[in-house]
């Protein structure tokens, strides 16, 4: 069933009895086309974009827990396309624009807002250096403004720059990027897919991977063995565990990554502000709740829960340019497990072991990337080479040396 | 957390900076293949459970500490000065 | 108004305090003691919100800090916060609150509209609407969702008041104070163990306070307040009550927060509002006590229904009626005691609604035996219910006895999974994983007996565990009313989109349902697609029965559906206090260079340089500071300028294997370096890529000084430390950072070798004893100096370092040697200025992405030894022809400015990614010169000299034809530096 007003308002007369289930929940078939691991929103992406645009429908995803139960729902929902690097701004360009007409596409609401992302420079060295991206951004055909602390003062109110550490002294405006309800996206995707004939498998977990010969031919799972000539890993937070299992040694490590939602005010801040001197980043969601993060906690982690210092030196950042949350309180901190890769840019590539293609290393910034992951991916693996798109996240380009190293400090995970 | 340092004992992990994997070893000098030099610097085993890791007490003794640590309960069950297992492991080797 | 609804007698108040407070602009009286919400009620007023989605009227519903309806904002102005339970503000003479989310006022709400269209606005609606046309959705739908969002306004202005953060170490922090935490803080206190114990209420006791239990024949409350008097002896016991323990996070640390500063209109002064504390502690006790928790019925969420516990606790604590006429309505023998509590009130109790087939018990109430109440009858508050067979009672209150929920909260943050315990139908802590021990309520004994001896246990426990000899501390005897006998329910049918799981967030039955069957099945999907348990209360009333109707909509058991995650706080806690002290100017500390103060006397500019405050200029009258940078520079490369420099980082190296060390560490070679000589050495990461550059003298035959930058200096040493003592142990080599016991001065131009020769009347100076890159230590009146010959500028030039104190008496020493030179100081622009003069590299340039190679020192590494960085250095990628190199460039149009961040692009080319050729890194305009000149990196640069390309700066609407020449644009021979 279609979702529209006219659906909704039908329905609101007959006490929503009608509504059909949003995706199937299928026993697993012994083969597919293609399986990919990971109901989170790259797989259920990835999933969605094989059906639609390859029309290869024989597809499984197969999810240890619950549909979007990783990053896609804990992350703070920051959908932007703001690289310097070409390598990621023509990957993360061609998912802003796929953003743009989601909710459209799958007919169901994901609230990407296009509130504009403000990167705050805290330095006429990092104006110049947001110069440089920006530069990069329109070179791209994106858009990008530079914006004077004027300006700045004049958008954001509530931040106080009178009276800050590291004063602002610029910044970098992306007014297409903002944010969106992350649910949604991976319950969009999941039904999306399900609707073009994909099998999402939940409490499924991919215990062992075949292969013959070099090549992959199906798994072991949780609900039995499933055979497969193409499986596609996106479980970030995990990859490494699942690349073990097809003999693959990864540049990634696993992290820690809190983030965090005050109680629901009505509205304070209308844009994604990012201040630079803090690796901070704060909006306020829908329901008024402000959302925000900042750095990971800094030591290999799989447990989605994180420590007390990393909540303090992030409230500290937010309260360094925004005293007016200070009495606003604090409802709920979280963790998530980040695939830190050693440049600190994803990989969206084929592997040694043929069949076998590799969707990860998305550090913190997965979220944004979720329908271009997913197109890009469904390239790959239907056409078994890569797209244009993803050309740059390529898995030999830490061998090779063509790094993606935006953040530029080095094959050091837990700085990027 | 609390991170036991060999030399001042536990102290808080916001006293320290973090490495990564204190397993993987540098390539003699004298390597010039370049494949074990981008395993030493790129790959990482990357374990859910134990991990032996370098944390540097840097706002303490500034020495680094090589910690084993459960990297999903976060439990620690010891530590050893990295120097000591530095020299320890070139005498075996 | 009078309070009319306060009793005579009784209750934990002070009625010789009367206190006044206003609520929505009208006047009261309460007492020192009361709640906000006490208060309130003592006043008669039952509606004090409106629900967050359909702005259905709400009053109290819980004594506790578990209150999902009665948020308010507490104080006007700057000091305003939003959402504030008043069952946990405690009252105080001039208390101002406000009801939130309403317009015009709390009982004429016009947006309770919503409720007529709350058939359309069921769970996840959103998500079928408001796609089309798709360009509504900022400007139309989501600007109206935004607007009828969110609860409480901030206060929009900076927090006024301060906070603190403090740590604390303990043998056993004991979380509660009730029953079972006196106990066991009086057990583990008297066994000597330090001892910590918290309590979110303003005084201990607990359940204590608000039941009617005796404890040795007396009050329940009495043997609290003695037992938190002996504690409050103790020397080794710390009481901390208005304290809430929020988190518990690893190796048994834990966050609490001390409200101080929240019993007035203003903190005390010097006091701050709220205070952070880092427990660690050796052992946890947690006896955070049970939530009870409601059964959900048609209308349940009108004023006047509340829990239970809440009706018993207002009437024995508070001394307030929170009703008349009361209904009783449960599944377990606490209906019993709430009905005498109510009456001993002066409540009249119309009905005890058991649900249960037999009672266990006889009553003189009117019960009605196995049966429900089906709906609350009523409008803006309650006035009647109608059981199941149609019985219809009036009433104004319906106090609502579920059962409890133990407060698994802080074990589960610990990534213990609770588990569930179908003999009290709750979920109990799972088996620790931490030092812990959760015990009374909190561990499913509900009786206060068991509470006492769970609790004295724990208490004994947790100090041998800390090697202290303890024994149980003789227990009082209690007796108090029946409870347990629990039949679960925890829902009525009925209406089922009037009946209200989570009562903030206005999630129904209905609501569940619909989840459950539109495939939101699992318990994370249904909170997430129906937002229960996501409001300011956490679900603390809302999550259990929200599991059970989910359970019983998918054919199964709860275990089998699971919990959500705890996450902390336990209840929300201030953004402020998290912060503490670190908030604007005080977020991070500023660093200062011992010429700190001796550059404000001589009329600096600062400027914000990483953690340092650096000289930006020293502007004379009514210049700019590029008129002073200009000045600066043109007088340094005239005659004289010093500048300092003292913010470098110094780290000494001694040791046989120093030489072999630097090898090591740098690209080029140091074992020919010579005792007196200094040498540029370049560091590399080992992927290759350039990590740090500065010089190192060699001052001795075993004794190095190394230099690094500024900005890298903490993170070169914490390098070094790792190479020697992770890579190579091997090497006897000792090193220490210097940097902050030496002051640097810069002193640079063609008189600099005069000032200073003035500056050691004794030493030679003359370029034949003392060449460029000479290094040596020096007598300065006693003082040791070291002396190098070294320049940034490029000009004959020495950097001069004294011990830091003496800085500033040095400093003005040059000054005053140079002054029949016109010594003109100068600041970090003008450093800037002559060194893009020069040529020479900084991070501006060095950005963490470019190679040796690229930055033009390839010649400089070495192929004759090991060092970080070789081999990775020699990927494929590194030696590509379209690399950018390092270039100069100086605009075509000598009048043009050039912008660092700028694009390097062909002629001839559409300002497209494909055509990029690189960036400018670097510039400035050079009064020596008379134009604008930059560095930056263009594609195959070195080889392009000549060429003209296109700067292109699209954020800042610029276009410039560039000329790309050498970088050394002033002496690019060396002659001024050898001089």
């Amino acid at each position: 069933m279609r979702y529209s007003i006219g659906r909704l308002l039908h329905q609101a007369l007959r006490g929503h009895r009608d509504w059909p289930e949003a995706w199937r929940s299928p026993e697993p078939k012994a083969e597919y086309d293609v399986i990919i691991v990971g109901g989170g929103g790259h797989g259920l992406a990835t999933a969605f974009y094989l059906a639609k645009v390859h029309g290869i429908t024989n597809v499984a995803v197969l999810e240890k827990g619950y549909l979007g139960g990783g990053n896609v729902g804990r992350n703070t929902t920051i959908v932007r396309a703001n690289y310097m690097l070409p390598g990621n701004e023509r990957f993360y360009a061609h998912s802003l624009k796929l953003w743009e007409s989601l909710s459209q596409e799958l007919n169901f609401n994901v609230m990407f807002s296009q509130r504009g992302v403000l990167n705050l420079a805290h330095s006429d060295a990092q104006v110049d250096a947001f110069a440089r991206r920006g530069n990069s951004m329109r070179l791209h055909g994106e858009d990008a403004e530079l914006l004077d602390p004027e300006e700045i003062r004049r958008m954001v109110p509530c931040l106080d720059l009178d009276n800050a550490r590291f004063p602002v002294y610029g910044g970098l405006l992306q007014r297409r990027a903002g944010n969106a309800r992350h649910d949604a996206v991976a319950w969009g995707f999941a039904r999306g897919a399900d609707r073009l004939g994909v099998d999402i498998i939940e409490n499924c977990e991919v215990t062992s991977i075949h292969r013959e010969g070099g090549r992959v031919t199906g798994v072991d799972t949780t609900r039995g063995a499933i055979k497969a000539a193409k499986i596609g890993l996106a479980v970030a937070g995990h990859t490494s565990k699942l690349a073990e299992m097809a003999g693959l040694r990864l540049p990634i490590e696993s992290h820690l990554l809190q983030a965090f939602v005050s109680e629901a005010v009505k509205p304070v801040i209308d844009q994604v502000v990012t201040f630079a001197a803090g690796h901070f980043y704060i909006s306020q969601s829908d329901k008024g709740g402000l959302v925000f993060g900042a750095s990971l906690d800094g030591y290999n982690s799989y447990a989605a829960r994180g420590n007390l210092p990393a909540v303090e030196h992030t409230i500290e950042a937010a309260m360094s340019l925004m005293p007016v949350v200070g009495r606003l309180r604090l409802l709920r901190h979280w963790g998530g497990i980040m695939d830190m890769s050693m440049d600190g840019s994803p990989i969206i590539d084929k592997t040694p072991v043929e069949g076998l293609y590799l969707n990860g290393g998305w550090c913190y910034g997965g979220f944004k990337a979720t329908p271009g992951s997913g197109w890009s991916f469904a390239y790959t693996i239907a056409r078994d080479e890569v797209h244009e798109t993803n050309s740059g996240l390529r898995l030999d380009r830490f061998r090779s040396g063509h790094l993606l190293d935006e953040e530029a400090s080095g094959p050091v995970p837990n700085l990027h | 957390m609390r991170i036991p340092c060999p030399l001042c004992g536990d102290r808080d992990s916001g006293e320290f900076t973090y490495l990564g994997d204190a397993t993987v070893r540098r390539p003699p000098a004298d390597e010039t293949d370049l494949e074990p030099w981008f395993e030493f610097v790129y790959l990482r085993d990357n374990p859910k459970g134990w991990h032996k890791e370098l944390w540097h007490h840097g706002q303490g003794c500034r020495a680094w500490v090589a910690v084993e640590r459960d990297t999903l309960t976060h439990e620690v069950f010891g530590s050893q000065l990295a120097r000591e297992r530095a020299i320890a492991e070139d005498e075996r080797a | 108004m009078s309070q009319d609804f306060r009793l005579a007698e009784g209750g934990l108040i002070d009625r010789e305090r009367h206190l006044h407070f206003k609520f929505d602009g009208r006047r009261y009286t309460g007492f020192a003691g009361d709640s906000l919400a006490a208060a309130l009620l003592a006043n008669g007023v039952r509606l004090v919100g409106r629900s967050f989605k359909y702005h259905r009227p709400r009053g109290v519903v819980t004594c506790g800090s578990n209150e999902p309806n009665a948020l308010v904002e507490l104080r006007t102005g700057a000091r305003k916060a939003p959402n504030m339970p008043a069952t946990t503000i405690e009252l105080y003479e001039g208390l101002v609150a406000s009801s939130q989310n309403r317009w015009p006022s709390v009982n004429f709400d016009l947006l309770s509209v919503n409720n007529i269209l709350a058939p359309v606005f069921v769970a996840g609606f959103y998500y079928k609407t408001f796609m089309w046309p798709a360009s509504w959705w900022e400007p139309v739908y989501e600007r109206f969702i935004r607007r009828a969002a969110g609860l409480g306004r901030a206060s929009g202005a900076p927090d006024p008041d301060r906070y603190e953060r403090a740590n604390l170490h303990c043998d056993v922090l004991v979380v509660g104070g009730g029953p079972a935490g006196l106990a066991a803080a009086l057990t583990a206190g008297r066994a000597g163990a330090r001892v910590v114990i918290c309590d979110e209420g303003p005084r201990l006791g607990g359940s204590l306070l608000s039941e009617r239990i005796r404890l040795n024949g007396e009050a329940g409350w009495r043997w609290a307040g003695e037992a938190a008097l002996e504690l409050a002896g103790l020397p080794n016991v710390r009481v901390m009550t208005g304290t809430t323990v929020f988190g518990y996070y690893d190796h048994n640390t834990l966050g609490a927060v001390e409200r101080v500063g929240e019993k007035g209109p203003r903190p005390p002064e010097h006091m701050p509002r709220e205070r952070m504390w880092h427990i660690d502690a050796g052992q946890v006790v947690i006896a955070a006590g049970a939530l009870e928790r409601p059964i959900v019925f048609t209308n349940n969420d009108l004023p006047g229904v509340m829990l239970a516990s809440a009706a018993r606790g207002y009437v024995n604590r508070y001394a307030v009626r929170p009703g008349s006429r009361a209904v009783v309505f449960g599944n377990n023998e606490d209906i019993y005691a709430t009905a005498d509590d109510l009456t001993a009130g002066g409540v009249e109790v119309v009905g005890v609604v058991d649900s249960r087939a037999k009672a266990a018990q006889s009553s003189s109430h009117p019960v009605y035996q196995a049966q429900r109440v089906v709906r609350a009858l009523g409008w803006r508050s309650v006035t009647g219910v109608e059981l199941g067979d149609g019985t219809k009672l009036n009433c104004d209150l319906v106090a609502v006895a579920g059962g409890w929920n133990p407060a698994v909260h802080l074990s589960s943050q610990t990534g213990v999974r609770p588990v569930w315990n179908s003999e009290a139908a709750a979920f109990l802590p799972g088996e620790p994983r931490q030092a812990e021990a959760s015990v009374g309520a909190a561990a499913g004994y509900f009786a206060t007996s068991d509470a006492l001896d769970t609790g004295a246990a724990a208490g004994k426990a947790a100090a041998e565990a800390r090697g202290r000899k303890a024994k149980i501390a003789d227990l009082p005897v209690a007796e108090e009313p029946r409870h347990g006998g629990l039949e679960a329910l925890w829902y009525v049918p009925g209406r089922d989109k009037r009946s209200f799981i989570d009562l903030q967030h206005d999630v129904t039955v209905s609501d569940v349902k619909l989840a459950e069957r539109e495939g939101y099945r699992s318990v994370e999907h249904m909170k997430r697609y129906t937002t229960l348990g996501m409001a300011t209360d956490q679900g603390k009333t809302a999550n259990i029965p929200g599991l059970a109707i989910l359970a019983e909509a998918r054919g199964q058991d709860i275990p089998e559906v699971g919990t959500t995650v705890f996450r902390p706080p336990y209840t929300p806690v201030s953004l402020g206090v998290f912060a503490g002290y670190n908030r604007q100017q005080n977020f991070q500390p500023v660093r200062r260079s011992p010429l700190h103060e001796w550059g404000e006397a001589h009329g600096a500019v600062f400027m914000e340089a990483g953690p340092w405050m650096r000289i930006q200029a020293f502007p004379r009258d009514g210049e700019d500071i590029m008129a002073a940078t200009n000045r600066e520079v043109e007088a340094t490369r005239r005659s004289v300028g010093m500048c300092d420099v003292s913010t470098l980082g110094r780290i000494d190296l001694q040791g046989p294997d120093v030489a072999e060390f630097l090898n090591r560490l740098y690209c080029n070679g140091w074992k020919t370096l010579p005792v007196g000589k200094a040498r540029y050495g370049l560091m590399l990461r080992e992927d290759g890529i350039v990590f740090d550059d500065g010089t190192t003298s060699r001052l001795g035959e075993n004794h190095y000084l190394m230099t690094t930058t500024t900005g890298q200096a903490p993170l070169v040493m914490t390098h070094m430390e790792y190479c020697h003592q992770v890579l190579w142990p091997e090497l006897d080599v000792t090193f220490v950072s210097v940097s902050d016991q030496w002051a640097g001065v810069a002193v640079a131009g063609p008189k600099s070798r005069a000032v200073l020769q003035k500056v050691f009347p004794e030493a030679d100076l003359s370029n034949e004893a003392f060449p460029f890159l000479a290094a040596g230590e020096f007598d300065l009146g006693g003082l040791p100096a070291r002396l190098f010959r070294i320049t940034f500028s490029g000009e004959l030039g020495y950097e001069l370092n004294v011990p830091a104190d003496y800085g500033p008496a040095v400093a003005d020493m040059i000054l005053e040697a140079g002054e029949e030179f016109g010594i003109t100081p100068y600041g970090l622009e003008a450093l800037d200025v002559m060194r893009i003069e020069k040529g020479h590299v900084t991070h501006a340039d060095l950005d963490g992405r470019v190679t040796a190679a690229d930055a033009g020192f390839g010649k400089m590494m070495s192929t004759k030894k090991d060092y970080i960085g070789r081999r990775l250095a020699e990927r494929p990628a590194f030696s590509e022809a379209r690399r950018p190199r390092f270039v100069g460039l100086r605009p075509v149009d000598r009048n043009s400015r050039l912008h660092a961040g700028a694009h390097l692009l062909p002629q001839g080319t559409t300002d497209s990614i494909e055509h990029d050729e690189g960036y400018i890194s670097s510039a400035a305009y050079s009064p020596t010169l008379g134009h604008w000149i930059a560095l930056g990196f263009l594609a195959n640069g070195h080889e392009r000299l000549g060429e003209v390309v296109r700067m292109v700066d699209l954020v800042r609407g610029l276009e410039v034809p560039v000329e790309v020449v050498s970088q050394h644009f002033v002496d690019p021979e060396g002659e001024r530096q050898n001089a």
